[in-house]
């Protein structure tokens, strides 16, 4: 087992890789970062775990994580067109649980779009975890906890 | 006294601009902010707005907050289990006495003074009472109650204490409510929970987009690409027996798919490969082959959109309810539907098919809300201007329910949308 700095500075960099590839749309990047069993969780209720059964803003598992890759892709979403970019800032990254199978780590988010010209921000907690593998870390599950998850939101054509 | 002149030509001018034999509305109705205030006042302060389903307060001492409008309200369940729709207002310097989305309670407190009221909005307790010695009594001072009536668990009040009854304003669209509370499967329809998301744009556009099929299969093109080809075989229906009937009273059904009117009916239907898993799901856990094909058919949701003006919607699989915030600014819920003691792979089913179109994240809402968001921003070109809702004018039929009906992806729900509106804001006059 690793010492916690080698392992907060390898999930560090994984988490920071992630945010890079979404910003810049690299997706099907982006998907091969998952295990198949993976869940990307966006809540409407900050307080819930039982997140399967719950209505959540999006559940994805690998089926509806590659749909919507596809429909922000495939240049039929008149949304996904005409979002500009996203910035997102990640810090405050740290380790929960440092197990040999899972890794969970917690960090604060903070993604800006720039949507018709106007500056959106999305300020989140975002919970992690992560699979060692022969292959580097991999996505087993991401919850991305938004500040303002049960207001009234803006439409989302981009993944958090 | 001028401005009361003024404000009565709001109302009228504003029902002036809704042209009903060319079947078009003036573009200023999405932008102007004093017909906006008069709508507030002669629409939503003077109708039968929906404020919950009756599942949302299940138990005594639960409650949920809404608005009418503008105005806060709470809907909630006293210890004889008898629902109160009060207005969220102290009666003493006016702050509100509940900011939770919902909750349970015995009681709602004032913040600010301390007063204490009942689930039934009566006047309990508060702090030094005696200096309101011969100033009132305790009795005179409950948290104001609305005019409150429940159709099928749908619970609507209203600040009219002379409108005609809910299950008259209801009329016609009542037999499409008794169908889509089939979709509970053999259970009662209860609320899941629900998705919330706004858009820059005039409550009106999202009236008449649930209303709207012509948009489907273009806006939502990438939701279709994203289904197996049976389910968006399905979802292809512009050219099938579809249709828009006008339910009087503002209100209109959109059928899309027939086949799903009642779900009820055919249930000897085999089973869609999308919903496979669900059906083996019921089977392991003990369900009868019958009632696995009566879930299955119910978990797809009813085929038609049916519009209650002013706002909510009973969309297919679930409520759509509207508020409008500005001029330009509107508020939606989109909340999920499931069956109340219904097995929970169907709920759970019925969950992840509302995440995968639904709410701010989902496939569709984020197109439809950039293609309203236009339209907002469209309404600002020229000084003058229609919105066109005359499709499918003239091929009009008789329903046999006696209404007028035409083409599914025809703009008649619309119309019978702005003929209530018109009818509205013209009582204008008689204020
Ligand atoms: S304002 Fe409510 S107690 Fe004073
Ligand atoms: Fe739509």
């Amino acid at each position: 087992m690793k010492s916690n700095t080698q392992l907060l500075a390898q999930v560090t960099e994984f988490i920071g890789y992630e945010a890079d590839l979404l910003d810049h749309k690299a997706y099907q990047e982006w998907l091969s970062l998952w295990t198949d069993s993976g869940l990307y969780i966006v809540p409407t209720d900050l307080n819930e775990t039982d997140y399967l059964n719950t209505l959540n803003l999006a559940l994805d598992d690998a089926d509806m994580r590659r749909m919507r890759v596809a429909r922000l892709e495939n240049g039929e979403s008149v949304s996904a067109i005409s979002v500009g970019s996203t910035v997102r800032m990640v810090s405050r990254v740290r380790i929960l649980e440092a197990g040999d199978d899972l890794v969970i780590a917690r960090c604060a988010m903070t993604l800006n779009e720039l949507r018709h010209g106007k500056l959106v921000t999305y300020p989140a907690n975002v919970e992690y975890t992560l699979k060692p593998t022969a292959e580097g870390l991999k996505l087993e599950q991401k919850v991305v906890k938004l500040l303002h998850a049960d207001g009234f939101l803006r439409t989302v054509s981009f993944i958090f | 006294m001028s401005q009361l002149i003024d404000m009565k030509n709001i109302g009228l001018q504003a029902a002036d601009m809704v042209d009903v034999e060319k079947g078009r509305v003036k573009k200023e109705l999405y932008s102007n902010p004093e017909i906006f205030e008069e709508e507030l006042d002669l629409v939503f302060n003077n109708t039968w707005v929906f404020v919950g389903h009756e599942s949302e307060v299940p138990e005594a001492g639960s409650f949920k907050t809404a608005y009418i409008g503008r105005q806060p309200v709470i809907l909630s369940r006293d210890r004889k289990m008898n629902l109160h729709v009060l207005q969220n207002r102290c009666r003493h310097r006016g702050a509100t006495v509940c900011e939770a989305r919902k909750g349970k309670t015995k009681a709602f407190t004032c913040p600010y003074h301390g007063w204490g009221y009942g689930l039934d909005g009566s006047l309990r307790a508060l702090p030094k009472p005696e200096e309101y010695d011969g100033v009132f009594d305790k009795s005179e001072m409950p948290l104001e109650s609305l005019r409150a009536e429940s159709y099928q668990g749908m619970v609507f009040a209203t600040f009219n204490n002379d409108i005609e009854p809910l299950e008259d304003f209801l009329g016609g669209a009542k037999k499409w409510i008794d169908l889509f509370m089939k979709q509970g499967g053999g259970y009662p329809v209860k609320v899941l929970g629900e998705h919330r998301f706004n858009f820059p744009g005039n409550w009106k556009i999202q009236l008449e987009n649930t209303t709207d099929a012509y948009h489907f299969p273009i806006v939502h093109k990438s939701f279709v690409s994203s289904l197996d080809e049976a389910t968006a075989d399905i979802f292809d229906f512009l050219d099938g027996e579809g249709f828009v009937e006008d339910l009087g009273n503002g209100h209109s059904v959109m059928v899309m798919i027939p086949q799903l009117v009642d779900l009820e009916a055919d249930l000897d239907q085999p089973i869609p490969e999308r919903f496979s898993a669900l059906a083996q799901a019921l089977r392991d856990e003990g369900k009868s082959e019958n009632e696995v094909k009566k879930l299955v058919r119910a978990a797809h949701g009813t085929g038609f959109n049916l519009n209650l003006f002013p706002n909510v919607s009973c969309s297919m699989a679930f409520f759509r309810v509207l508020r409008p915030v500005s001029v330009g600014e509107t508020e939606i819920q989109h909340v999920a539907l499931g069956g109340d003691g219904a097995p929970d792979a169907f709920n759970h089913k019925r969950m992840r098919l509302h995440e995968h179109f639904q709410g701010p994240m989902g496939f569709g809402t984020p197109d439809d809300g950039e293609a309203w968001e236009r339209v907002q921003k469209g309404s600002m070109a020229g000084t003058d201007g229609w919105i066109l809702v005359n499709r499918g004018m003239s091929k009009l039929r008789t329903s046999e329910d006696g209404n007028p009906q035409g083409a599914v992806c025809s703009e008649t729900g619309m119309r019978g949308a702005y003929q209530q509106y018109k009818k509205m804001m013209a009582a204008a006059e008689e204020k």
